[in-house]
């Protein structure tokens, strides 16, 4: 097992008084919150700061864990010594809050009830499974035509011997036709495993799209830029344009300028009410690199008499 | 991709705007007391039709706007109204996100 060190992950000096862990606490929280930030190991840092927080926050558990020594390091092996936390008021366990079976195999082992000689028993215990959480990752198709994933969750289980052990299932699941970004699947009785004859909790899964490398996704609304060349933005044309069902072709009005919006309606994610697509026009130009493409951009300015700054009054 | 097994596929329920939910069914998927729901309703959080609680429809999405209000005052310590506004602006940075991503 590896020692933690409580003080360095919350970033406040050993002698750090309870209000200073309190302040330091909550900036981290903020910071690593998992439905306030993008940082890819946020999850991760949030339960290590709130595993500090729950020995930290508490003068009793704080002074039996400063006595393990100031000598150690995290990640250091470490075994408790016998009747470490003796004299400790917390020694009768049932002490360590509802999401005591996220923390650490270290946090477990000095605060965690089962590893205090079978004091307590969970003979009569009953409770409800945690709800358990996962993202699932999508492609933008897969909304239109619905999908299947098969997911590997990790979860936390107390096993016979009143410790927690993490356990691997696989589930499949079904992707329904039409689902948004954010939107939650739930799964009744897939959560996490009820203790006593408490049934299981469920599962929820936020769906996320993966960044598709063209189409922007908002709401049940799809937009894609698609490049034109000046002049068939000018004159109109029939281009060919992407579509998620399809390449499609799509008629440019004369007279475009660019960002105009075309509407492709009931093109975007089908549900009750299906989306749209927007196509918002751009317009590329083509390269000045050669005799007749620079004879060409002089004669385009000799008939335009364009002045594209007019409205900045130069 | 990994080879999906089409033979115990499992089919959730989809929380979106199709699924209306009653204040105690509501309440009941979100495990918190009725109370934390016309509460979270007088935030403006979570929008019912109906005029009275007894007659309240929600849509699905209002599940993941009171279970991310109810984590984000059991961890940060932020009241009703403090969740409220992190949600608003939660979910305009995500729009912005999204922006951003197709600019870059």
């Amino acid at each position: 097992m590896e020692y933690k060190d409580y003080y360095n992950i919350m970033g406040v000096k050993r002698d750090a008084d309870q209000d200073e862990v309190k302040r330091a606490y909550r900036k981290l929280a903020r910071k690593y919150h998992p439905d306030v930030s993008k940082e890819p190991d946020a999850e991760a840092r949030f339960k290590e700061v709130g595993e500090a927080y729950e020995v930290l926050k508490d003068p009793k558990k704080r002074a039996a864990y400063d006595q393990l020594g100031a000598h150690l390091k995290s990640g250091q092996e470490f075994r408790p010594p016998p009747d470490w936390n003796q004299g400790f008021e917390f020694q009768d366990g049932g002490f360590t809050g509802g999401g005591a079976a996220q923390f650490s195999d270290f946090f477990e082992s000095l605060f965690g009830g089962g590893g205090l000689g079978g004091r307590y028993t969970r003979k009569e215990f009953h409770a409800r499974g945690e709800d358990v959480y996962a993202r699932v990752s999508i492609d933008l198709e897969d909304a239109y035509h619905g999908a299947a994933r098969s997911l590997t969750l990790k979860a936390t289980e107390v096993g016979p011997d009143g410790r927690p052990q993490v356990k691997e299932r696989t589930l499949n699941v079904r992707i329904p036709k039409g689902v948004r970004q954010g939107q939650h699947i739930r799964l009744a009785k897939q959560g996490g495993a009820g203790f006593g004859q408490g049934e299981p909790g469920d599962l929820y899964l936020e769906v996320e799209f993966q960044p598709h490398p063209f189409y922007r996704v908002e709401g049940r609304d799809v937009y894609l830029n698609l490049p034109v060349a000046p002049w068939e933005a000018a004159l109109g044309a029939t281009v060919k344009a992407p579509t998620p069902t399809g390449a499609v072709d799509l008629k440019i009005p004369p007279h475009s300028a660019a960002g105009r919006k075309l509407r492709l309606s009931g093109r975007g994610i089908p549900a009750r009410e299906t989306g749209d697509l927007y196509v918002v026009l751009q317009i590329e130009l083509p390269k000045a690199d050669n005799d007749r493409a620079i004879a060409a951009y002089r004669d385009f300015a000799n008939a335009c008499k364009f002045n594209p700054r007019a409205h900045l009054g130069v | 991709m990994v080879k999906t097994d089409l033979s115990n596929l499992l089919s959730g329920e989809l929380l979106d705007e199709d699924v209306a939910l009653t204040l105690g069914e509501l309440s009941r998927v979100c495990r918190v007391p009725a109370e934390r729901i016309l509460e979270l309703v007088d935030e403006g959080v979570i929008e019912p039709l109906g005029r009275n609680p007894v007659q309240w429809v929600f849509q699905g999405v209002s599940v993941r706007r009171v279970r991310c209000a109810q984590r984000l005052q059991r961890d940060l310590g932020v009241n009703s109204a403090g969740a409220a506004l992190a949600l608003d602006l939660l979910e305009e940075l995500e729009r912005l996100r999204v922006r951003l991503n197709l600019l870059d």
